[in-house]
């Protein structure tokens, strides 16, 4: 298990990683924390000729809070964006999230931003991007390009990025006053990837137990083939956030197409993403 | 005054080395030795047709490539197997280097040796093999329908077939007033040391002298294997296990193919070889266990006493056979536990598939077996609607039956005779530790809340510290430092504790005076290995002999000395001195000066020793003729048979009433190793066991596809628990020592692991009301499970299980 041999790049600017990406093209691949990489590297499974290593990059490693998003810049470790306050200010759920991400270990080194450019079913952050409708920020050779989060997911481990591109950063757009969230996702191990998770958004209006649902989305892990946001509102619209959840079922089920594999059926993905998203409606209605 | 240090929870001496990052495992040697990767079989079956290696030796750092035309004498011959028995019919093992045909992924063809591990890797990747494919056997039920064979000349895939009986089953089944029948199924697990296995081997052609270092819990069995396959004298290798990372079974299998080839390739290429396995490789290049099919017909009275126990099992032994039927026999003897069947016919067949080879992993077996009978135990407290833990009591062997002949042969070719245990007392312990007769009313009170719970029991009894024998040799340096030697290894255990705290009681030294060495073949050439919860009841029992043998000497010459007797002096702090006169006294490393007549002072404390010191005898050699110079002992114990040490485990486990999923609430412990050294090694032993017991039972497997591929080969897909998955462990002693042995000691390595299984299926069984049949069992398959019984009704037969009461 060593990787095959390649270049490693270490670019200091922008510019020069964009130089780099260039030049290097389809045998290249982005370093950033390397927590999905370097393992794939190690058991041979790709073999680029070419790492270019963004690490060292000035100016990729800021969080930004401003009146509509959270800009995170492509070397934002996981763990950086979990304990910012400020983003949890303004938009709970990326903690809520990312506290779900692997362990401890792997938050300190793996980047949210490149969670999302590797575009893994079972990653938690590519359904995030999604139900915040994010804007991606992509830069190469011919430009800068900015990516709507529905657009930018083609396929599992797939995106519009080309090989010579570089995610910059994601702006998570901030929900309006009022929106509760809830993250909720159930992994054989604590911190293994979900055999299904649910991001919620629930919109309310009055107070107290008399409020009233107005609007409910949910953005799924792992039972999904590309990050897709739900509507629920038809099934919940109207009702008071004390009632049950159950009428959310059809709208799931036809959202979803789990795959089996060797850790859970596709029913039981399917029974298992509706309950979490019953239970994550309630937790997020609860959570004022 | 000296505390007493045996039965002290003495902390681990090894443990700020080890914890500091001092340790020194076999991959932090040899800066400058060449390093081998291996070309391993993608397939589970096939012919070789051809290899060709033409584009790894144009690499640039490549050495050598070798294939098994390469492979002279011994070494190309086929690997030993290690424990012959009279019922294996079809005794296969496989080549250093694959021969013509490959019986399982991961089997190694082709051997790179490079500069480094990459490059050897970047080599390795250049060859290619060709292949013509045969039928893979993959599972237990292909097997043994036997169409396709794994090896030609091992008919119907049966490598070994054993029955035993006892007593007369047929007609006591006949005449039973009920009759159960269960099939049960296990799956596949695997020890997963931390550090993998690794060899480094230094070649001294001056002298024609090999060492190896080896990642082993055997260095005496690798030594003597290295030595016959390269055809060195016994006297020309050594091999030595430095710290290892853990072993759990798998290191005492040897030789491994590269515990012969890197020694191997080292002598030919007389240079430094080093070989350390990668995580993949030992997913599919080491060993398995655990696997069997089993069928338990069992007949029983109204009260649920046993009358005969019918019980055949089938083992997946995978492609070949190199360790014997050492886990077979262990399942079907240990099956029984704590309970006299009255009548008992067992009968196995070991299987060849066309996946990892099987040898023992910690339970090595019982694991199996304990699940076997608990769930045999349960099925009839269903049948009957006694209470659980109530039919158990009522089939226990009594303490005043003791000791207790079970008519078997066991592991170790001997009788499977308990020779101590108080179960009624165990049992008493673990019910009161759980709240056994509460958890009635608690049940029905989350039942309320629309929560699942269950309450699961398994009792085992294990047979512990197997010989043949292990020495200790203990020596006394003229500084008060005291070496401890013993020949068999260490994997974490702390063997370097607990020998030091049974050493600083009989010598009467201070603890920190004690230094330990295991595994070390220069050190301590005749051992045999660390398996079968034998290290302190084996090592333990020696060393103590050792240091009484020490002890003796010392006396003497301080008793000449100090002009008394021996029975007037005592040891303390290490120093003798006369009971009651504390002045007349000397020092232990006095004495050890004084028991080594010199010529030569080379130190201070020397002087002493020089032959115009003192006065001495003129008539009387400075040694005596029925004497030797030095202050050391050497002996070793050697047993007539097993000891027999016991425990009772019970949970509460809560299913999710929707998605199935399974969380253990209470995991409670009763163990009774006899005497104990260090509470606090012997409880970090059973908490490490039911850790490893709780994967078995709710997270690991291997995952075979019908090709052979196993798809779970890493540890993101095979499900090791975390510390977040592994509950508090409650736990409760209870000393029942053996009368076998010096010490009193049991073995309690194993322990924690054997009855986790069997534990956790009876408290789901509980929790859902349904038969758990089949193990380990996840949150998919359990709620799997409750769709089948949903559709069937109230009707409990549904599963693979049939109950019938006899007319």
């Amino acid at each position: 298990m060593k990787p095959a041999p390649f270049v490693h790049h270490s670019p200091r600017t922008l510019d020069e990683t964009v130089a780099t990406l260039g030049e290097v093209g389809h045998d290249g691949k982005v370093l950033a924390g390397g927590q999905s990489l370097i393992p794939v590297l190690n058991m041979r499974l790709a073999q680029p000729a070419h790492l270019v290593d963004i690490n060292r990059v000035d100016g990729l490693d800021a969080v930004t809070v401003a009146d509509d998003f959270v800009r995170v810049g492509a070397t934002v470790r996981h763990a950086a964006l979990e304990r910012n306050d400020d983003a949890y200010a303004v938009l709970p759920l990326l903690r809520q999230a990312l506290r779900n991400v692997a362990h401890p270990a792997i938050r300190n080194r793996g980047t949210t931003v490149g969670s999302i450019a590797h575009a893994d079913a079972s990653g938690e952050m590519p359904s995030i991007a999604v139900l915040t409708n994010a804007v991606m920020e992509v830069v190469g050779p011919r430009g800068r390009r900015e990516v709507a989060a529905t657009d930018f997911f083609e396929g599992p481990l797939q995106t519009v990025l080309e090989a010579d591109e570089l995610l910059e950063a994601v702006r998570f757009g901030r929900f309006t006053p009022g929106t509760r969230t809830a993250f909720l996702e159930s992994a054989r191990r604590h911190g293994d990837y979900a055999l299904a998770g649910v991001a919620v958004a629930v919109d309310v209006s009055g107070d107290g137990g008399d409020a009233v649902v107005e609007r409910a989305r949910a953005a799924y892990v792992s039972v999904t083939d590309v990050p897709v946001v739900i509507d629920l509102s038809e099934a919940v619209a109207g009702q008071s956030i004390s009632s049950t959840w159950d009428a959310v079922e059809d709208l799931v089920q036809s959202g979803i197409a789990p795959e089996a594999d060797i850790h859970a059926s596709s029913d039981y993905r399917r029974m298992l993403a509706a309950e979490l998203t019953r239970r994550a409606l309630a937790t997020a209605v609860k959570e004022a | 005054m000296t505390t007493r240090q045996f039965g002290a929870p003495v902390k681990r001496k090894e443990d700020p080395r080890l914890v500091t990052g001092n340790g020194r495992y076999v991959d932090d040697l040899g800066h400058d030795a060449w390093e081998a990767a291996f070309v391993r079989s993608p397939h589970a079956h096939a012919r070789i047709v051809d290899i060709d290696v033409d584009g790894a030796v144009d690499v640039d750092g490549v050495i050598a490539v070798f294939t098994h035309e390469d492979l002279d004498g011994p070494a190309g011959d086929r690997l030993p197997l290690l424990i012959p028995h009279p019922s294996i019919e079809a005794g296969r093992t496989g080549y250093a280097l694959a021969k013509d045909e490959v019986n399982h992924v991961g089997e190694a063809i082709v051997m790179v040796v490079a500069r480094d591990r990459y490059i050897a890797e970047d080599a390795a990747q250049r060859i290619v093999v060709t292949y013509e494919f045969l039928t893979p056997v993959v599972g237990i039920a292909t097997s043994r329908d036997g169409s396709d064979l794994v090896h030609d000349d091992a008919p119907g895939n049966v490598a070994a077939h054993l029955l035993q009986e006892v007593g007369n089953v047929e007609p006591a089944m006949a005449a039973a007033p009920h009759t159960l029948t269960l099939d049960l199924e296990i799956e596949r697990s695997a020890c997963m040391p931390m550090e993998g296995k690794g060899v480094h081997a230094h070649w001294d052609s001056d002298e024609q002298r090999m060492r190896i270092h080896s990642s082993t819990q055997t260095s005496t069995g690798v030594r003597a294997a290295v030595a016959a396959k390269l055809e060195l004298p016994l006297a020309q290798v050594e091999c030595i296990a430095p710290d290892v990372g853990g072993g759990f079974g798998v290191k005492i299998m040897h030789p491994w193919p590269e515990e012969v080839l890197v020694p191997w390739a080292a002598r030919r290429l007389d240079h430094d070889v080093k070989w350390t396995e990668d995580r993949r490789e030992h997913f599919t290049s080491s060993a398995h266990e655990r696997g069997q099919l089993q069928k338990v017909t069992v007949g029983f009275d109204d009260d649920g006493r046993l009358l005969a126990l019918d019980v055949k099992f089938w083992h997946d032994n995978g492609a070949y056979l190199p360790y014997g039927v050492i886990v077979p026999i262990i399942t079907a003897t240990q099956l029984l536990g704590p309970y006299k069947p009255q009548n008992y016919r067992v009968e196995f067949w070991s299987m060849y598939t066309n996946t990892v080879l099987v040898t023992p992993y910690r339970g090595a077996g019982r694991p199996q077996g304990c699940y076997a009978m608990e769930r045999t135990m349960d099925a009839i407290a269903a049948e009957l609607g006694i209470d659980r833990a109530e039919v158990r009591s009522r089939n226990f062997i009594q303490p005043e039956e003791m000791p207790y002949d079970q008519g078997l042969l066991f592991q170790d070719g001997r009788p499977l005779k308990y020779d101590s245990g108080d179960f009624p007392a165990s049992l008493a312990k673990l019910k009161a530790l759980v709240g056994w007769d509460d958890f009635a009313a608690y049940k029905k009170e989350a039942e309320a809340q629309g929560r699942k719970v269950g309450l699961g029991i398994g009792c085992y009894v294990e047979g512990t510290g197997v010989g043949p024998y292990e020495g200790g040799h203990v020596h006394v340096e003229t500084s008060g430092r005291v070496n401890v030697a013993t020949g068999l290894t260490t994997q974490g255990q702390g063997h370097q504790t607990i020998l030091a705290q049974i050493v600083a009681d009989e010598l009467g030294v201070s603890i920190d005076d004690v230094h330990v060495t295991t595994g070390d073949t220069r050190r301590m050439p005749y051992a045999v290995g660390t398996f079968a919860s034998r290290g302190a009841v084996m090592s333990g029992n020696a060393v103590a002999l050792a240091a009484r043998a020490v002890r003796a000497k010392a006396l003497r010459i301080a008793a000449d000395a100090l002009e008394v007797s021996e029975d007037d002096l005592q040891i303390e702090d290490g120093t003798i001195s006369v009971k009651g006169a504390p002045n007349a006294s000397i020092a232990l490393s006095t004495v050890a000066v004084m028991s080594n007549p010199l010529r030569y002072a080379f130190d201070e404390s020397a002087k002493a020793a020089t032959q115009f010191a003192g006065a001495f005898d003129p008539d009387k050699p400075p040694v005596a003729d029925d004497d030797e110079p030095g202050l050391e002992g050497k002996d070793f114990y050697s047993p007539t048979q097993a000891t027999f040490a016991n425990g009772m485990h019970a949970a509460i486990v809560e299913t999710d009433p929707v998605t199935a999923e399974i969380r253990i609430l209470r995991y409670c412990v009763i163990h009774d190793c006899g005497t104990v050294v260090n509470p606090m090694i012997v409880e970090g032993q059973v908490h490490g066991g039911v850790a490893q017991g709780i994967g078995g039972a709710l997270y690991e497997r291997m995952v075979y596809d019908e090709s052979g591929q196993l798809l779970n080969a890493s540890f993101m897909d095979f499900l090791m628990p975390y510390a977040s998955e592994v509950p508090h462990i409650e736990t409760d002693h209870l000393e029942t020592p053996s009368p076998l042995n010096p010490l009193g000691i049991k073995g309690a390595g194993e322990a924690g692991t054997i009855p986790v299984t069997a534990v956790i299926a009876s408290a789901i069984e509980d929790a859902e009301g349904f038969p758990i049949r089949s193990m380990p069992i996840s949150p998919t398959e359990l709620w799997d499970l409750r769709r089948q019984h949903a559709h069937a009704g109230a009707s409990p037969t549904s599963q693979t299980s049939t109950t019938e009461e006899s007319a």
